[in-house]
């Protein structure tokens, strides 16, 4: 069964969502591991943003803070990656690469416009990853 | 011994196509950054080729690409005008000779004074001067130009969706370049700019005269470019450890960057740090160690020694359009839309950096003007002392609690806010949540104290912490003693 399950998080609430319905999937086999995956997208933005504070990497692990959170309540075993690129190939990459069984998404992220623009990443991962892809509306 | 062999060639594949997509991408960029400074494209071009390839020995971060750069071009635009070339090429070796001393002095760690949104006008209002310093060569020619800009833009942005193997700058320029050459258009290009030597740069002692008057021309145009360089440098080496996941070693950094510059200023070069765009195109082709930047300078020298003749045909228009792009990328969107969302004495420090940076044109004096403007809202939020009061009816006491920080700009307002009238026989002062930081503060209190003793109120002061017993004891002796 799923072994292996990689949970693309940015924080938003479509990713809180994903998250139950990956725990519950979780739930069924005792020896899954839940892959929280929160891809950064723009280095220098982030870096320029938190001059002077906790740092980057802090900001991004209260981003999938909700998340983890969730995931430690139900008990599940879990580990938290940090990726950089565009979020949907680098969440395809990743997951083609490790050998995942099943990538858990959220149908929407947190910028509407990017993806008018560039077309939603929860499309992009389903049509190019190799395991099974779960699309949570 | 593993780790220097591991920055070379752990990576040998991804770090020489990558240095070779950044020779590329830095043609352009070296050729439109000594025309900003006004110099022969060749100045920035052997800039470009020794750099790169002194850092990828020197440097602190492997994977980062330094070259001639915008912000740097920017700084020696008065000092070219007014002196020309080897006044620039002796600024160039100063630059580097300061940087070898602050990265010795270990003056990285100060980088933490400068506030986020201090380096965010930095790199805001650098990327509306390298927009600026276009708009002569788009806008103000005929329409011919004007379209083939647009051109090179739409190519540089659409290319992309076709393919990314190849830089969608070099697309453009070649497409634009050869219409523009097979169509006899008529319009100004790289060649009417300046010469293009094809040969590999010489050593050169800078022909200046060897006196405190040339240190003195020299000497200002060669700290702000200390300043800058170092500045964007560190921040292009933060990027680069956040993309990689790995740290690097800033004082290293600064020095490698001052031993680059030396070597730029004896050959002809002009000073160059850390660029950003050309980091991140670095790392995002897959360039992580110290080969890609050694590649990416020699690749570039070769190119110019072998097509300079096609070089020099590129048309201004597709250059400058080229520069557009830099400076949108340049330019921190999401601090725009952050302006409402972070507190706004910080929109205010961002804001006044950049316009001080357009104004003035020189980004070192806009980051002092945004790091003294931070410094004074920091000094107006910490300075509100609060004092409430409550009276015990059954002692006939009066007890003051003070809140806050007490130091030289916080005391005076303090003074007015206690009742030295009422005719109380006794008071008393809870320092509990208060630090006492200066002299003024001391001098306050004493003053506070002999007032209340001229209106006949004893006080008693309670609740001070140990740090500001320790001071006021310490003035107290060094006050009497006079």
């Amino acid at each position: 069964m799923f072994n292996k399950i990689l949970l693309a998080s940015d924080g938003s609430e479509f990713a809180v969502r994903a998250t139950e319905e990956a725990i519950e999937i979780a739930k069924c086999n005792p020896k899954t591991v839940i892959h929280v995956v929160y891809v950064s997208e723009d280095s220098k933005s982030d870096v320029l943003q938190n001059w002077n504070t906790l740092g980057v990497q802090e900001q991004r692990k209260q981003l999938v803070r909700p998340s983890v959170e969730k995931i430690e309540n139900a008990d599940i075993k879990y580990e938290i990656e940090f990726l950089h690129g565009e979020p949907g190939p680098s969440i395809v990459k990743h997951a083609n690469e490790n050998n995942f069984d099943l990538v858990v998404v959220g149908s929407r992220g947190r910028n509407r416009f990017q993806e008018l623009v560039l077309g939603s990443v929860s499309h992009k991962v389903a049509k190019r990853a190799n395991c099974a892809v779960m699309i949570i509306k | 011994m593993n780790t220097v062999k591991h920055h070379w060639f752990g990576n040998i594949k991804g770090d020489v196509l990558a240095g070779l997509v950044v020779a590329l991408a830095l043609i352009p960029e070296a050729i439109a950054f000594s025309i900003i400074a006004g110099v022969d494209p060749m100045v920035g071009l052997y800039s470009s080729f020794l750099i790169p390839v002194v850092i990828a020995f020197v440097g602190g971060r492997p994977g980062m690409i330094s070259a001639a750069t915008g912000a740097m071009a920017l700084l020696m635009v008065d000092l070219v005008a007014e002196y020309g070339l080897q006044y620039l090429l002796a600024a160039t070796i100063l630059t580097g000779i300061l940087q070898i001393v602050f990265g010795y002095l270990k003056l990285a760690r100060f980088m933490k004074f400068i506030p986020r949104s201090v380096m965010v006008g930095f790199v805001n209002s650098l990327a509306i001067l390298i927009f600026m310093s276009q708009i002569p060569y788009i806008f103000e020619q005929d329409w011919v130009v004007l379209a083939l800009a647009a051109a090179t833009l739409v190519i540089i942005y659409l290319f992309p969706y076709i393919s990314r193997a190849i830089p969608s700058t070099l697309v453009a320029i070649v497409i634009i370049t050869t219409f523009t050459m097979f169509s006899g258009t008529n319009v100004y290009t790289v060649g009417d700019m300046g010469t293009l030597t094809q040969t590999l740069p010489v050593f050169l002692f800078p022909e200046i005269p060897l006196n405190l008057e040339t240190l003195s021309i020299i000497f200002p145009t060669a700290l702000a470019l200390t300043v800058v360089g170092i500045l964007e440098s560190l921040l292009t080496a933060s990027i680069v450890d956040d993309m990689t996941d790995t740290d690097s070693n800033k004082n290293r950094e600064s020095k490698g960057q001052g031993v680059a510059n030396i070597t730029a200023g004896f050959f002809g070069g002009m000073a160059g740090c850390a660029m950003i765009g050309q980091s991140v195109i670095n790392v995002k082709s897959g360039g992580k160690g110290r080969l890609s930047s050694l590649v990416a300078g020699i690749v570039l020298i070769l190119l110019i020694i072998l097509t300079g003749n096609i070089v020099v045909q590129i048309p201004m228009a597709a250059l400058a359009a080229v520069m557009v792009m830099v400076s949108i990328s340049t330019f921190d969107w999401s601090s725009i839309r952050n302006l409402r969302v972070v507190p706004r004495t910080d929109s205010i420090v961002m804001i006044v950096t950049v316009v001080v940076v357009v104004y003035t044109h020189d980004l070192s004096i806009g980051v002092f003007a945004g790091i003294l403007l931070s410094a004074i809202f920091f000094v107006s939020k910490i300075s509100k002392v609060d004092v409430d009061s409550h009276f015990n009816k059954q002692d006939q006491v009066r007890t003051y609690v003070i809140t806050g920080q007490l130091f030289f700009a916080s005391v005076t307002e303090m003074i007015d806010k206690f009742d030295y009238q009422e005719g109380l026989s006794s008071i008393k002062l809870d320092f509990t949540h208060a630090h006492i930081w200066d002299d003024s503060a001391v001098a306050a209190m004493e003053k506070i104290v002999n007032k209340f003793n001229d209106n006949g109120t004893e006080v008693e002061i309670t609740g001070m912490n140990e740090a500001s017993t320790l001071l006021v004891n310490k003035m107290k002796d060094k006050l009497s003693s006079h």
